[in-house]
């Protein structure tokens, strides 16, 4: 064992060397190391958030969903009803107008009748009047009877 | 292996590899020969520091180039693998220390690194770099700086200066006198206490240096008793290179661990000079 001047020489050099390092290479080294590891730190909260938005979002378009499901089936619901009274409404409608129809027929053929029958009467009076000739063998006068014709007719 | 002119022996073999290159500046100007420097005070084993300044420019050269490309982004396949060391030196410095340091965490780091590279050394066959020295005239070549004492000490010294440096700082001049004098007896006890406490205060570098010395020079010893088995013909060079792969593969723990122990040992004896009573 001979301690000599390496010694010195050594001790020099371990210091230069751990100076170096400490100036040179462990700072850099170990901000990259600690950066990356804050960087992941973030990512995997920004992940975790995400996922937690993910969540709430798929709750929000299910809740949505549902919620339109309803809004459909109450809207069907109430276009069936409005298309029951439609129907019904037209049904009665269609009846009214039947009626109206019906009603308006009724009054002409009463009309017809009534003018058949008046010309009836009219033509039974000309007869009554021509029959009344023919019996007497003169003429009467149809004007200076017309009032005896009349209440004939009426009678008819 | 042995110069020219000299008969090969076992012994001879193997003391010649236990002779670092080494210069020394004497009255006759600069002066080469191990027989003339050795046990001389202003030697410099060239080979132990070249070697480790080497390598420890590898490291500070490699990491730096990691640093300065260093993105928080996605890391490339080098700097994951500089990341992968630092996070395991940080890792184990937070476990161990509570303060808060600037230094502690690069000294680990460097530790770390520039002794795992410097016990690397001892992967490599032990005749191959003084065999390539010789075609350079290089007579001696001790490649495994951690198996000289100089560099252990060295280092360790180096950590018992930072040791003392933060007792005081952190602790004063009178808060570290008072931790050596009056623990653990009692103030009644104090040359005592002072004596077991100086004691072991100056045997952590001391046990720091000698048990990375010690495990690095048994090993290469033992990489030379192996290498020593391939003269003695066909079954030697057999149970050489069994002996050898067994070793080397041994050595697979050893190198990082007494890298890893140092660096711990570090730790903990710095975080004990933080720690204030």
């Amino acid at each position: 064992m001979n301690i000599n001047m390496t010694l010195f020489f050594e001790m020099i050099a371990f210091a230069t060397f751990v100076f170096f390092c400490m100036k040179f290479v462990w700072p850099p080294l170990l901000g990259a190391i600690e950066e990356r590891q804050k960087k992941i730190e973030e990512g995997l909260a920004a992940a975790d958030r995400s996922q937690k938005d993910l969540e709430l979002a798929q709750k929000n378009a299910e809740k949505t969903m549902h919620e339109a499901k309803e809004k459909a089936a109450e809207l069907i619901d109430q276009a069936k009803k409005r298309h029951a009274e439609i129907v019904d409404a037209a049904k009665d409608d269609a009846r009214a107008e039947a009626d109206k129809i019906k009603a308006g027929a009724q009054a002409e053929i009463e009309q017809e009748v009534h003018r058949a029958r008046e010309e009836l009467r009219k033509q039974v009076s000309l007869l009554a009047v021509a029959g009344a000739e023919k019996i007497l063998q003169k003429s009467i006068d149809a004007s200076a009877h017309s009032d005896i014709l009349d209440n004939l007719v009426a009678e008819l | 292996m042995s110069e020219a002119g000299h008969e090969l022996t076992s012994s001879g073999y193997i003391k010649h590899h236990l002779v670092n290159l080494q210069v020394c500046q004497t009255e006759e100007g600069w002066q080469w020969d191990p027989e003339v420097c050795s046990g001389k005070f202003n030697t410099v084993h060239v080979d132990s520091i070249g070697f480790a300044v080497v390598l420890g420019l590898i490291f500070s050269l490699l990491f730096h180039r990691a640093a300065k490309k260093a993105t928080p982004g996605v890391p490339g396949k080098f700097q994951a693998f500089v990341e992968l060391i630092i996070e395991f030196v940080n890792k184990s410095v937070k476990e161990t220390f509570h303060g808060s340091s600037k230094l502690i965490a690069p000294l680990s780091l460097t530790i770390f690194c520039w002794i795992f590279l410097m016990n690397s050394m001892d992967w490599v066959p032990v005749d191959l770099l003084p065999w390539i020295g010789t075609w350079f005239g290089i007579e001696y070549l001790k490649v495994l700086p951690t198996a000289d004492p100089n560099i252990t000490f060295g280092m360790s010294l180096t950590v018992f200066v930072l040791i003392i440096f933060y007792s005081i700082k952190i602790k004063g001049p009178v808060g570290f006198f008072k931790e050596l004098a009056f623990q653990p007896f009692g103030k009644w006890m104090l040359p005592f206490n002072l004596i077991l406490e100086v004691v072991s205060l100056v045997a952590r570098p001391v046990s720091l240096a000698l048990r990375l010395f010690g495990n690095l020079y048994a090993g290469e010893l033992l990489f030379l008793l192996i290498a020593l088995l391939f003269t003695a013909g066909p079954f030697g060079i057999l149970g050489g290179a069994i002996a050898q792969f067994i070793w080397a593969c041994f050595h697979l723990l050893v190198i990082p661990l007494q890298a890893f122990i140092f660096m711990m040992l570090t730790i903990v004896y710095l975080s004990m000079a933080h720690e204030d009573h």
